[in-house]
């Protein structure tokens, strides 16, 4: 990797270099290395892009990293992972794609993940897309993430995105079983023309099974976002989605979350709230001292990282 | 020191008709002294705070601080010049922690130390608090409580308290009047309408119709003081 190689890595993972436990790491449309261990088997697929990612039972305290690179322009890259943890195991999952684009060319890397969570499991999910460099080439990131969950199986979900990403579709869909809990957190910031779609589908099947999803956006400049959700519930269960936008500029965001309650036992909720940054909560940070620029600053990025 | 000078501030009415708010007042704050303002709703106290930050602009009149006419400074040069304000109703932040504002207020990066020293003189635990946002989950008393706290940490020369009172819940008015003490070095100016801040005041003002009715000493006003009360003290203006 040279050294741009290794800022994005860095970027994408809090890593310097490679980690000691299992790890894929992906680079410019190919399998750049990949180290299993004896309690995380990672293996290509035979017969698509992609890697099988299989986490033992019991198996607590690991992590897994599968950072994705791209530093060249005219490419396109598909790839499908699948996660399978085992029952009782508890994981942290750190995923994320850097592109770096300084040519003219369109990059774009669309990764489907697939996670299959077995009983009374956990994992952590984070992940993080990068668009970066000087080149007229859009920078596209679209991830799909399908997300399966066994009886008292638990995932946290935490994505983000914080610009120079040109464009970005990411589908999240849910099936939560029983006794199981899904939770989502969304940051995302937009700015220049760039714009994000983000379209989640989470269906409550198993009886008091539980979905948080929490979306926060800023919109700069001219970028646009458009937040959809589905919550539907078939089960004594409980759902809730917050939708928060921040715009700035001559920024857009719709919303649509939607709450579907197909049994009657389903306890459903969603708030949604787009406008400006507070006039108050500006006047407050600069009587203690900021400029007008520092402390927006400080709400936004309390906003997508506090 | 902060002085006023012939202060008119005027806002449009309902019927567009102008109304003023403060009328041609001057008044002088000194250094290391602590003023009580207080009168009835409507009376231009809020007003007179906010004109002070520089929150809301200046229509009419002079504002010196320590001899330098401030009155076209923005907020932020008049925080930096060293005036701090505690709102009446905090302001609250999404996902903003209240170690990063205690850090801001105070201007340098403190250890839990540091932020412990702020937050235990305002009753609060510093370990339980520093890693939470300052936002709409806090109660309001604790959002009082940490608003005086990020005074301290600004360490200003002049400090504009809006009703520090209002909100305080279950802590002590012993602890709020101890935390004014702390200030006393500095020039403090209270809105206020509870008597037992009153009685910390070097000086009380009473404003009235957007004017100063009457100043002096608590026991000076005492007794015009629980006059005006059983008529028409209290609010926001």
């Amino acid at each position: 990797m040279n050294n741009l190689e290794k800022s994005l890595l860095e970027k994408l993972t809090d890593l310097h270099k490679l980690p000691s436990g299992a790890f894929s790491l992906r680079k410019n449309g190919e399998s750049e290395k990949m180290q299993s261990t004896k309690e995380i088997e990672i293996k290509k697929k035979a017969d698509k892009q992609g890697i099988d990612i299989i986490v033992a039972p019991n198996v607590k305290g690991k992590s897994v990293h599968i950072p994705v690179i791209i530093s060249v322009g005219g490419l396109t890259d598909l790839v499908y992972n699948d996660f399978y943890i085992g029952e009782n195991a508890d994981v942290l999952i750190v995923a994320g794609c850097g592109i770096h684009n300084a040519t003219c060319k369109k990059s774009e890397h669309n990764g489907v993940h697939t996670f299959h969570l077995g009983k009374n499991s956990k994992v952590e999910y984070i992940e993080r897309h990068i668009g970066e460099g000087d080149g007229e080439g859009e920078k596209v990131l679209n991830p799909i993430t399908k997300i399966i969950l066994e009886e008292n199986s638990h995932m946290i979900m935490e994505s983000t995105q914080l610009g120079g990403v040109s464009s970005t579709i990411r589908k999240t869909t849910a099936k939560v079983g029983k006794n199981a809990i899904l939770s989502v957190k969304e940051n995302i910031l937009t700015t220049d023309k760039q714009w994000a779609k983000t379209d989640f589908k989470v269906e409550l099947l198993g009886e008091n099974s539980r979905a948080e999803i929490v979306s926060h956006s800023v919109a700069r400049d001219n970028s646009v976002q458009e937040f959809k959700s589905n919550m539907i519930g078939k089960a004594e269960c409980f759902g809730h989605v917050e939708c928060d936008g921040m715009l700035l500029d001559n920024a857009v965001i719709t919303s649509t979350p939607t709450v579907s309650a197909l049994n009657n036992r389903s306890s459903l909720v969603h708030e949604a709230s787009i406008g400006k940054i507070s006039g108050e909560a500006m006047v407050k940070l600069m009587s203690l001292g900021l400029t007008e620029k520092e402390a927006e600053d400080v709400i936004i990025e309390g906003f997508l990282l506090g | 020191m902060i002085e006023l000078k012939n202060i008119t501030y005027s806002v449009k009415g309902t019927s567009q008709e102008e109304r003023e708010i403060l009328k041609d007042l001057s008044a002088i704050f000194e250094e290391g002294k602590t003023y009580v303002i207080t009168g009835p709703n409507g009376s231009g106290k809020s007003t007179l705070a906010r004109l002070i930050m520089g929150i809301n602009p200046l229509q009419h009149g002079e504002i010196f601080f320590d001899g330098q006419n401030i009155g076209n400074l923005s907020i932020t040069q008049r925080a930096k010049a060293g005036i701090c304000y505690a709102f009446q109703k905090p302001v609250t932040f999404k996902g903003v922690k209240i170690k990063s504002l205690l850090n801001i207020a105070s201007g340098k990066e403190n250890n839990v130390g540091g932020l412990c020293e702020y937050l235990s003189a305002v009753g609060l635990c510093a370990k339980d608090y520093i890693h939470r946002p300052f936002d709409d989950k806090l109660s309001g008393g604790e959002q009082k409580r940490i608003e005086l706290a990020l005074t301290l940490a600004r360490n200003a020369k002049v400090n504009i308290f809006d009703e520090p009172e209002a909100g305080i819940d279950i802590w002590s008015f012993e602890k709020l009047t101890s935390i004014f003490k702390k200030l006393k070095k500095a020039t403090n100016i209270i809105i206020s309408h509870q008597s037992r801040i009153f009685e910390i005041a070097d000086e009380i003002i009473l404003l009235e119709n957007g004017q100063i009715a009457k100043r002096g000493s608590y026991k000076q006003m005492k007794k015009h003081l629980q006059n005006a009360r059983c008529g028409k003290l209290g609010g926001e203006a």
